[in-house]
């Protein structure tokens, strides 16, 4: 059996060095087929012929839509998570303070009846989220490691009472009718309709490109050396002269914004907002796609997110020996993680970095162990 | 080494095979002719905490459906459950299954009122009919979709029911409201304090979804208040564990509280004897006052007693199957039959006013009680 | 801000609040003292106090008692409180033993980033909760009426009931015996020595991982009696409840200083105290918020806690 593993990790060698010696020419092609094969998926037309893969208890499209979510919040979450190093456990915090953003100032349940339309107030959601990013980063970002994940999580909950407590907030009965985003066709129906899924996947489906492409230029910038300088060193990071607390921040603040995206977007076609958002086990789910995934890279959050997103869909309506397989998710969901960590802490896809450093940790000596 | 190989290739691919084969049978069956197999789908929550009203609502479409069947073997009506969980997330692409299925000529459902949020502008943009036999929310019939029907009066009705029976039954003077911020128990609390007035010696909130448990402070305010009724607004997992600490504390104060405290996990929270004496307002009647065998029926297919909305459910299939019996065979022509219908069912007589709320002359609220670990009827609430 | 609220129920606020800040206290016990030796918040310790809790409903239910019974007589219900709590506290016992060796040994091996283990603890104990969830229905699992809520006596008007005097005093005799096993035994010793230099301590003779374990087994003895108490007096278990209670736990932890035992029973009690304060003066639906407010500041302002730390550092 060791052979059989020897031999698919040699393949993957293999495959690694063959993509990274391959011409450029021939790496944007598969890069174009696939993110062609994307925007043509929630087509019936074409994934009726993809077998097992689509969604047969709930609409592909609309599943479809919740993945493409998921993913720019893994991407997100990656840049506060995998690149900076901070461990946040309150990232879904964040998504949430953009959707309500958007329903407060779009709904016409809102108190503040300013009833914009949704296209003005993104923006406004954006900055609103990024603020709330960096006014939880400014007191919190000093601490290290695991405080600082509790500290979020406190956070993440404290907003969560409030949103159900405050009567500005409408708790659980929530914010409704809140618009779509704009555009009409040549007929006059709304682009963005209630039941066609479609455009909505396929916008979010771009600015998932339009972040990643941003992300990635970041990442091989003075602003993604200083993170990684940061990850693996933060205090000979200091020594060397990186201001370690801005960089932390502008994680942070990145992070945030794409999330407080992720929220505008959902609430754009949701119409529908309210406190049961809020849930934590929603950010421990992003975070562990981002783990799962592989952290400190952009594939890997975007593989990460997708299959857990997907995953946790697919298993809706397959029974196993008359027991519903979907009751199990999370059970299941809790022990991969424990699996993951032990066998596979880079991941799946996993950052080259990331694993020559694990590599590295484990073979250093501790005495008594 | 390579039949290892083989070996371990076939194994995966065979797996594969059966899991797709798992899947695809896991979807609805489309063969069926052109004249009949037609569907109805149940929308509301199957499993997860929410479930138990859920399960009950399908086992009465699940009556209705066999009955109908057996009546008319030659063309059968197929039932689609839709398990949404409970959860307004889960609940577009739900709904958009049930769209994407032109068998399905109507749902029952869906079931709760924050998942309606979410999944009836679908349903109207798609023209799908939809009754709700239990979403109580008020706000549902104003926000204009036309495919929008309830068999039960909304929290309009049982709210102030609540308060009247709790005015002029119990004649208590010195009451305390009680809530779990939740949109059906809040609106309850609020309409109960409005026609209390100045009873309401107390209030306070507590958070529900399971995330409190410990009481001790809410508790403390009640006893000393003094309160001889205390209402509580809001579902049977808190419910049952404030009824056993005020007990525990001494509280011997009768609990007043609405349906969605009528779960028999209530009593087993609370234990039979601190449940004992609680009154739990619901807006359906008895279901041992139904007219015909529909209770026997009822444990005859399902194995058990029908509980809180069981009787609405059933009523609200016999709707759509009527309409399917009457010859109409597509969306548009059962919507406009339901939104003309008028007829008996065991919980109520049925007609729907032009937002699909149900004709106030037949909301009817009622008062049952926990007697020796069961829920009894106690009386109708006759309207102020 | 409802002062007349807090104030008119002070003296009852007060003893329910140390009631349920001794069953803070105990746990947070489980928080600190793995913190202390190993540096790693042990986010699955809220599961191994769930354990407990459904064990003891577990004992009650062979024993033939549900949440119905009537027991009466003082010999036969000290009886099954006592067989239900040494039940408990195996069984949690058992559930930390089991969490270390699977999930945290492996990584200690391989010497892994404090990263790892966070996710690892999230992993296991949103696992363990699932299968509870699983296994009850989520439905809520009745406790039976064991301990009387009369008042035994009174304080400046203020009744002091059986169950509050019975959690307390469980609670300080726990952490009596446990401060005495870290203090005054050989393998307490072992355990001080570890937290305090892990490497000495190995080259001493002490086997670290059998510390270790030890110093999971202690915690969720802790635990366990912990989960029993906490049954008695809410009087119903729901699988969800662990994470909550664990998060306020630890909060506890922090607020007295982590790695201080004696810090755990004083930031249980007077967390306990604050939340109901909180709840009297705002409302109960912002119990919780105070809690978190509590942990947030005292992490950002002073995360040394009251009574400051025996070991380990809070902040690099």
């Amino acid at each position: 059996m060791s052979g059989i593993t020897e031999r698919i990790r040699t393949f993957r060698q293999a495959a690694g060095d063959r993509w990274r010696a391959a011409p450029r020419w021939v790496r944007w092609a598969v890069l174009a087929a696939v993110i062609v094969f994307f925007y043509a998926l929630p087509n019936k037309e074409f994934y009726q012929y993809l077998g097992p893969i689509p969604t047969t208890e709930s609409n592909f499209g609309q599943v479809l839509f919740t993945v493409s979510i998921y993913v720019l919040l893994a991407v997100g979450l990656n840049v506060v998570v995998g690149f900076a190093g901070l461990l946040d456990l309150g990232y879904f915090g964040f998504f949430a303070v953009g959707a309500y953003t958007v329903a407060v100032l779009t709904s016409p349940s809102s108190d503040i009846k300013t009833l914009w339309p949704w296209l003005a107030v993104v923006p406004i959601a954006i900055a609103l989220t990024t603020v709330s990013g960096v006014a939880l980063g400014t007191p919190t970002l000093r601490l290290r490691g695991d405080y600082l994940a509790i500290v979020t999580l406190g956070f993440a909950e404290m907003i969560r009472i409030a949103a159900t407590s405050s009567s500005f907030l409408k708790g659980q009965r929530g914010f409704n009718q809140i618009p779509h985003p704009p555009g009409h066709y040549a007929d006059g129906r709304p682009i963005f309709g209630v039941l066609d899924p479609r455009p909505y996947y396929w916008l979010v489906l771009t600015l998932i490109l339009l972040v990643v492409f941003g992300v990635r230029n970041l990442t091989h910038s003075r602003v993604g050396r200083a993170w990684v300088s940061i990850r693996e060193d933060e205090d000979a990071a200091q020594l060397m002269g990186v201001p370690t607390f801005k960089f932390k921040l502008w994680a942070f603040a990145i992070g945030a914004a794409i999330g407080g995206l992720a929220g505008a977007l959902y609430a754009g076609k949701q119409n529908f907002v309210n406190s049961q958002n809020f849930e934590l086990l929603n950010s421990i789910i992003i975070l562990a796609a981002v783990i799962l995934g592989g952290s400190g890279n952009i594939v890997g959050a975007i593989v990460g997110g997708g299959l857990v997103a997907y995953l946790i869909e697919r298993f809706r309506g397959i029974e196993v020996f008359g027991v519903e397989l979907y009751e199990f998710r999370f059970l299941a969901f809790g022990v991969i993680l424990i699996i993951m960590m032990i066998f596979r802490p880079q991941g799946l896809i996993p950052s080259r970095r990331r694993a020559a450093e694990l590599k590295d940790r484990r073979k250093e000596v501790i005495v008594g162990g | 080494m390579r039949q290892r190989l083989a070996r371990v290739l076939g194994g995966v691919a065979l797996v594969a095979l059966v899991a797709g084969g798992a899947a695809c049978s896991g979807g609805g069956d489309d063969a069926a002719d052109g004249a009949c197999g037609y569907k109805i789908a149940f929308f509301g929550a199957l499993t997860g905490s929410s479930a138990a009203l859920g399960i009950n609502e399908n086992n009465g479409v699940k009556l209705a459906v066999d009955q109908y069947n057996k009546a008319n073997p030659d063309c059968k009506v197929e039932l689609v459950e839709l398990d949404s969980q409970g959860s307004p997330d889960q609940a577009p692409q739900l709904a958009q299954r049930a769209i994407d299925d032109e068998k399905i000529l109507g749902i029952v459902g869906p079931a709760y009122s924050g998942e309606s949020e979410a999944a009836n502008p679908l349903f109207a943009e798609a023209g799908l009919v939809h009754i709700t036999p239990s979403a109580t929310r008020p706000s549902l019939a104003d926000q204009g979709w036309k495919t929008f029907f309830r068999v039960v009066g909304n929290d309009l009705s049982q709210g102030p029911a609540a308060g009247q029976y709790i005015k002029n039954v119990l004649k208590s003077d010195k009451v305390f409201v009680i809530d779990d911020q939740s949109a059906y128990g809040a609106g309850l609390a609020d309409e109960v304090k409005k026609v209390l007035g100045p009873a309401v010696v107390g209030s306070d909130k507590v958070q529900g979804e399971g995330k409190q448990s410990d009481f001790s402070g809410v508790v403390t305010k009640v006893k000393n208040s003094g309160a001889t009724a205390v209402f509580y607004g809001g579902y049977y997992q808190e419910a049952g564990l404030i009824r056993k600490q005020l007990t525990n504390a001494g509280v011997t104060a009768p609990l007043v509280a609405g349906d969605g405290v009528n779960d028999p996990a209530y009593i087993t929270t609370a234990g039979q004897a601190a449940a004992e004496g609680t009154i739990l307002t619901c807006p359906c009647q008895p279901a041992t006052a139904a007219r015909g065998s529909f209770v026997s029926d009822f444990k005859a297919l399902n194995g058990s007693e029908p509980g809180t909305y069981s009787d609405t459910a059933y009523d609200a299939a016999n709707i759509l199957l009527a309409g399917i019996k009457a010859g109409k065979k597509t969306r548009a022509d059962l919507l406009e039959f339901v939104r003309g219908y008028t007829g008996e069912g065991v919980a109520a007589s049925y007609k729907f006013t032009d937002k699909g709320e149900l004709d106030p002359a037949q909301v009817k609220v009622w008062a049952y009680k926990v007697q020796g670990g069961q829920v009894v009827p106690d009386q109708e609430i006759p309207k102020a | 801000m409802d002062f007349d609220g807090l104030f008119s129920h002070f003296g009852e606020l007060t003893t329910t609040g140390l009631a349920q800040g001794a069953i803070y206290a105990l746990v947070a016990l489980g928080y600190t003292l793995v913190y202390g030796v190993l540096r790693l918040i042990n986010f699955a310790h809220s599961e191994v106090f769930i354990s407990g809790a459904f064990a003891a409903i577990w004992t009650w239910g062979v024993l033939g008692l549900n949440q119905d019974s009537e027991v009466s007589g003082l010999g036969s219900i000290v009886l099954y409180l006592l067989i239900a709590m040494v039940v408990a506290a195996l069984a949690s016992a058992l559930t930390a033993t089991v969490i270390e060796r699977i999930a945290y040994r492996p990584l200690r091996r391989h010497n892994a980033p404090p990263l790892a283990f966070l996710i690892t603890a999230i992993g296991a104990s949103i696992a363990i909760s699932e299968a509870f969830g699983i296994f009850t229905r989520r439905l809520p699992q009745g406790v039976p009426n064991l301990v009387s809520n009369e008042p035994l006596f009174h304080i400046a008007g203020t009744p002091v009931r059986i169950m509050e005097v019975l959690i307390i005093g469980a609670a300080l005799a726990m952490m009596v015996g446990l401060d005495i096993f870290i203090n005054r035994t050989r393998l307490g010793r072992g355990i001080r020595a570890v937290a305090q230099d892990p490497d000495t301590a190995a080259l001493m003779g002490v086997n670290r991982d059998r510390t270790i374990l030890l110093v999971f087994i202690a915690g969720g003895t802790m635990a366990g009696v912990a989960g029993m108490l906490y049954d008695i007096r809410i009087g119903a278990l729901t699988y969800s409840v662990g994470f909550l209670l664990g998060l306020k736990a630890f909060t506890a932890a922090v607020l007295g200083g982590i790695g201080n035992l004696r810090g755990a029973l004083l930031g249980g009690l007077l967390l306990g105290l604050v939340e109901n304060y909180a709840s009297g003066l705002l409302g109960t639906q912002w119990k919780d918020f105070a809690a978190f407010v509590v942990l947030v500041v005292l992490l950002m302002f002073r995360p040394t806690g009251l009574l400051g730390e025996s070991l380990g550092r809070a902040r690099a």
